[in-house]
């Protein structure tokens, strides 16, 4: 039951072939017994879950029930959910029992899906391999010796090895994307301000955004629905009725237009993924869409931009990791500064800290025209490339990651290359634009991400594509041998 | 050398909103520790702030209230700094763009001068915590119920020339923010606090002297203290020759003098960016017209009122605008007494705010309020009592033996007006004292005046006080003829 | 762009984190490398840019000024590091 879609899930839950509680027990079980390869999971929830269960059950049995009623879902531990240990992957959180629920959880929880557990990640969500994690690293399933990718990986792993029908991530610079891509999942990030971030531990505020990780665009479809909505304790959430994100799927492609920015083709691409992008859009062309080349001239500047804004938020947005409320507290402080320095200093990981002396420097005294305001200049010339681009085509298209799954350890010493490996899918996130990546094929027997990015508010439009490319192609059905049975 | 001191003040002012500035939380003073500190004010992993209006309007109301320039965009900033009573490790403040800009507030001195006072700017914030330096087993405790009070900062310009005019501008935003009902103005409860920024320059020079800021001082008599006990200090290092250190101080009012803060000795670098929590916030000009549309009577105004309408003279206007709550109580007396509006003032002016003065209390906890003063007054409107025995009566009524009537009662105060018994008290004196009689009537017409007191007196000690003075002055001029 | 040892000293005490002594170079190192890449912007011609801090062009949503928040002190001071009488405590509070 575990090959199945979350769509087909939740028709078996409807018509009765499967409970809640029969299928949560399953996917605990799969857990329990297959994640020990991946370490995907933080924690688990198992109490929490069969409770949940059995209430799914008992309200369909009265007659009420969503779609996602009954339909086990793992949480990125960036989420808040009360009574629940949420760590942001770093051992400052590591006995962090959150006092409270993310909006994203309510939201899920009141469409009735289970919750499994708590999915790994790269500390604070800063990573793109799962490897600052202070839980230890994921392996991508479809090679354990791989990076899943980050920092949503452990949602993406366990998507991807089916212990799970769906997850939720987050994605500040392509960690729902990237991951997505490099696992063989579907992940969507939804235009900023989609989703509430009431709950969601920040990483850089203005670039951060949950979305689902599925196996289809179908499933993401249905947990953007519930996901997704105005919420008043977000002061950036977007004031307006969401919309039926599932409208649009079954409309014909007949007559799309798809740009291809010549700047994702360039050197630094490999090869492999190249050749499975050009297909994909051939088969995409196939389904009735024009492709032309088009350029985004800003594409180089997209890294160096965001290794300015993401690290000054999140300088700031970390500071509160104090060690006086709650979270770690060295041993016997000397003095206030010694609580500080040392509680942050043994708290925080090698990755967490290099960001956050970014950030203070970008910000200090004498630097910040240079670099803030510049980065800041830099972000309205992406976000008028992409305006320009939207003037002429419906979608861009390209590959969500450069390359597919490296080695485990491969980059970990050098943070420029792997910085460089979220090359495609930063600009979306500096223009607050919905994307997505689709499994679009293999290289070397590793999966690869076909990036579809749109203008604001287009998710609908952008799912329609994905869920047709999905009616055509085969990709997302593929499971890694290891975790098929 | 003679030295000209410049001062510039930053006042923070806590707004009177029902919550705080970016949560739900209640803003009660006084409550039990961290009761009131929510997941926003403790700053939990993934919380977010979202903007309270009532702080926007209220803070609108002071720009609009100096004549100020309203920033129809403003934009809230983090600035960054580690400080236990800080939970978030940023305050959410407004650097550029602040929600008031360029304004002035005109302050009147003692001897009548009116200066104007420029105002830079006024902005938003949130407060801190406060941390308790109790020993906690030598720690300290943070409570963060004050945490995320709205606060809105004025910054003068640096035209204040002695510690006079520091305390009229603070005397005058005071008045002024308790007119408008943006702030209780509880200066022992810390709802206004006052930065000083002191320099010295030569006088004649037009270039500023190096400053010193002296944080958080809060009382109008500490500030004129700080200031002193500074401007002294400073001329002191710079006659000897010493350069003036730019420092934060602090004002230890046990000691009278200020010391440098040891904690803000190094210099902070507060890495100010636009908080991305919050989105611009845009004021219409509607809104601004509407709250400039619904100010109230402001203390200038009050004052000029009162002299048209009541008949006082500028200085008892000008002690009774003072405050709000002192303007009201007057007016209150003044209706409920039926009095005329200057024995009201004289009351007000003299025997309350004397009272005041000599029990340590101001006018929001007389022991005596409005409508109970009024009543006494209207004893005296209506010649029940003397204005002599008004003041007997008023003691009692401090001391709380009740009100004017049941203390007239109780102790027999009431005036004598039947004319008939007055008449015979005249008469008694007057037999008794015949050299006086004589005497009186030997003089000239101006010095009738004066020797008449010496009856009066007697027919008053007579009556123990009662007899109604114009009726025994009526009937004297009638028999001593 | 490349940080001295200072620069780093100078940086980790702003952000209060303790680096080992013999950590810091490896730090300069790393952080001067990014620091290389944040360069490459410097290229670009932005005379007449506005700057952009959000990706959406909205503006402030305000709160009616309403008490919505009770006390919860026990449950959030379940999980702090150390408490007395309602208190946080931390080593002494100098002014």
């Amino acid at each position: 039951m575990h090959n199945k879609t979350l769509v087909e899930l939740s028709q078996q839950l409807a018509s009765g072939a499967l409970s809640s509680v029969e299928l949560t027990q399953h996917f605990l079980g799969r857990i329990k017994s297959l994640d020990p390869q991946l370490n995907s999971f933080i924690s688990t929830t198992d109490e929490l879950a069969l409770m949940q269960a059995r209430l799914a059950d008992e309200s369909r049995a009265a007659g009420s029930a969503g779609p996602l009623t009954g339909i086990p879902i793992a949480h990125k531990d960036i989420f808040c959910i009360k009574g629940v240990k949420t760590t942001a992957g770093s051992k400052m959180l590591d006995n962090f029992i959150s006092p409270y629920d993310a909006t994203v959880v309510e939201k899920l929880n009141a469409a009735g899906a289970i919750t499994l557990g708590k999915t790994n990640m790269d500390e604070f969500a800063m990573g793109s391999s799962n490897e600052t994690s202070f839980y230890g690293a994921v392996k991508n399933p479809w090679n354990t010796n791989n990076v899943p990718g980050g920092s949503s990986g452990g949602s993406a792993a366990c998507v991807a090895a089916r212990l799970a029908p769906a997850a939720t991530g987050t994605d500040t610079g392509g960690s729902i994307r990237q991951p997505a891509s490099l696992c063989g999942i579907t992940g969507l990030k939804p235009t900023y301000g989609s989703i509430s971030r009431w709950g969601m531990i920040a990483f850089a505020s203005s670039l951060d955004q949950a979305g689902p990780m599925t196996q289809t665009a179908e499933d993401a479809a249905l947990m953007m629905n519930a996901m997704s909505g105005f919420d008043s304790k977000d002061s950036t959430s977007i004031n307006q009725d969401a919309p039926d994100y599932t409208s649009e799927l079954n409309n014909s492609l007949e007559g799309l237009k798809v740009g291809l920015p010549k700047e994702f083709f360039k050197e630094g691409l490999d090869s492999g993924v190249q050749q499975v992008i050009e297909t994909a859009v051939k088969d995409i062309e196939k389904l009735g869409a024009t492709v032309k080349e088009i350029s985004l001239s800003t594409t180089d500047l997209a890294v160096p931009a965001y290794y300015v804004i993401a690290p000054a938020e999140a300088s700031s947005n970390l500071s509160r990791f104090d060690g006086v409320r709650y979270g770690y507290r060295c041993d016997d402080p000397a003095n206030l500064e010694d609580l500080y320095k040392r509680s942050r200093g043994e708290g925080f990981g090698e990755e967490v800290q290099r960001r956050i002396l970014i950030g203070a420097y970008v910000l200090s005294a004498g630097f910040y025209d240079a670099y803030y305001i510049k980065a800041q200049k830099i972000r309205r010339l992406i976000k008028n490339d992409f305006d320009n681009a939207f003037a002429d085509v419906d979608v861009i298209m390209g590959p969500t990651a450069p390359s597919a799954g490296f080695a485990l350890g491969d980059k970990a010493d050098d943070p420029v290359s792997m910085y460089l490996s979220d090359i495609y899918t930063i600009a979306v996130n500096l223009a607050g634009l919905p994307a997505m990546s689709v499994p679009a094929g293999f290289t070397a027997g590793l999966p690869v991400g076909l990036q579809m990015i749109g203008s604001h508010f287009s998710e609908p439009r952008l799912l329609n594509i994905a869920h047709q490319f999905q009616q055509a192609t085969d990709w997302h059905k593929q499971t890694p041998d290891a975790f098929t049975k | 050398m003679a030295w000209e001191t410049v001062i510039g003040l930053e006042i923070h002012v806590q707004l009177s909103t029902q919550s705080k500035i970016f949560s739900g939380s209640a803003t009660t003073f006084g409550a039990e520790p961290n009761t009131q500190a929510s997941l926003v004010d403790l700053g939990m992993p993934g919380v977010l702030p979202v903007l309270n209006k009532d702080a926007i309007k209220k803070a609108i109301t002071f720009g609009v209230a100096i004549d100020a320039k309203i920033n129809k965009k403003s934009v809230f900033a983090r600035k960054n700094y580690f400080y236990p009573d800080l939970p978030k490790g940023y305050q959410i403040s407004q650097l550029d763009l602040p929600i008031v800009d360029v304004g002035h507030l005109d302050i009147t001195l003692e001897d009548g001068t009116v200066k104007r006072i420029g105002v830079t700017r006024a902005h938003l914030e949130e407060d801190a915590g406060k941390s308790l330096h109790e020993d906690y087993h030598g720690m300290s405790g943070i409570d963060l119920n004050r945490a995320g009070t709205p606060l809105l900062e004025i910054v003068s310009e640096p035209d204040m020339r002695s510690a006079e005019e520091a305390i009229a501008y603070v005397k005058s935003v005071h008045s002024l923010i308790q007119y408008l009902e943006i702030s209780d103005g509880n200066m022992a409860e810390g709802s206004m606090r006052c930065d000083i920024n002191i320099s010295m320059r030569p006088k004649g020079q037009e270039e500023y002297g190096t400053r010193t800021e002296t944080k958080n001082v809060n009382s109008f008599r500490f500030i004129e203290k700080a200031i002193h006990g500074e401007v002294i200090r400073q001329i002191d290092e710079l006659e000897a020759g010493n350069k003036i250190n730019q420092e934060t101080r602090l004002y230890d009012s046990a000691k009278d003098e200020t010391r440098p803060m040891r904690s803000k000795e190094e210099a902070n670098d507060y890495r100010y960016f636009p908080d991305p929590d919050l989105l611009p916030v845009i004021t219409t000009d509607e809104f601004i017209e509407e709250l400039r549309g619904n100010l109230p009577e402001l203390p200038d105004q009050k004052i000029e009122r009162f002299q048209k309408e009541y008949e006082l003279k500028e200085y008892d206007a000008r002690v009774l605008a003072a405050s709000k709550h002192l303007a009201d109580y007057f007016e209150t007396v003044v209706t409920t007494s039926g009095a005329k509006a200057k024995l009201a003032a004289n009351w007000v002016t003299s025997e309350l705010l004397g009272a005041l003065n000599k029990a340590g209390k101001d006018i929001q906890t007389s022991p005596v309020n409005a409508e109970q003063l009024g009543g006494l007054l209207k004893r005296i409107a209506d010649n029940t009592i003397s204005g002599k025995i008004a003041k007997t009566v008023f003691e009692a009524m401090l001391n709380g033996e009740g009100t004017a009537d049941q203390i007239i009662e109780a102790k027999d105060l009431k005036q004598e007006t039947d004319s008939g018994a007055i008449e015979a008290l005249v008469d008694e004196v007057i037999a008794n004292n015949p050299t006086q009689v004589e005497q009186f009537l030997a003089a000239e017409k101006d010095k009738r005046k004066k020797l008449i007191g010496f009856f009066v007196g007697q027919i008053m000690k007579a009556s123990k006080g009662k007899a109604n003075p114009q009726q025994v002055n009526q009937l004297l001029g009638q028999k001593l003829k | 762009m490349a940080l001295d040892k200072s620069e780093v000293e100078k940086i980790a005490h702003l952000a209060r984190i303790a680096i080992n002594e013999d950590k810091i170079p490896e730090y300069a190192s790393s952080l001067s490398s990014i620091l290389d890449l944040v360069e490459q912007m410097q290229s670009t011609n932005t005379d007449d840019i506005e700057p952009m801090a959000h990706p959406l062009d909205a503006t402030q949503r305000l709160r009616e000024d309403a008490v919505t928040e009770s006390n919860q002190r026990d449950v959030y001071q379940k999980i702090a590091p150390a408490t007395e009488d309602g208190l946080y405590l931390v080593p002494k509070v100098i002014d």
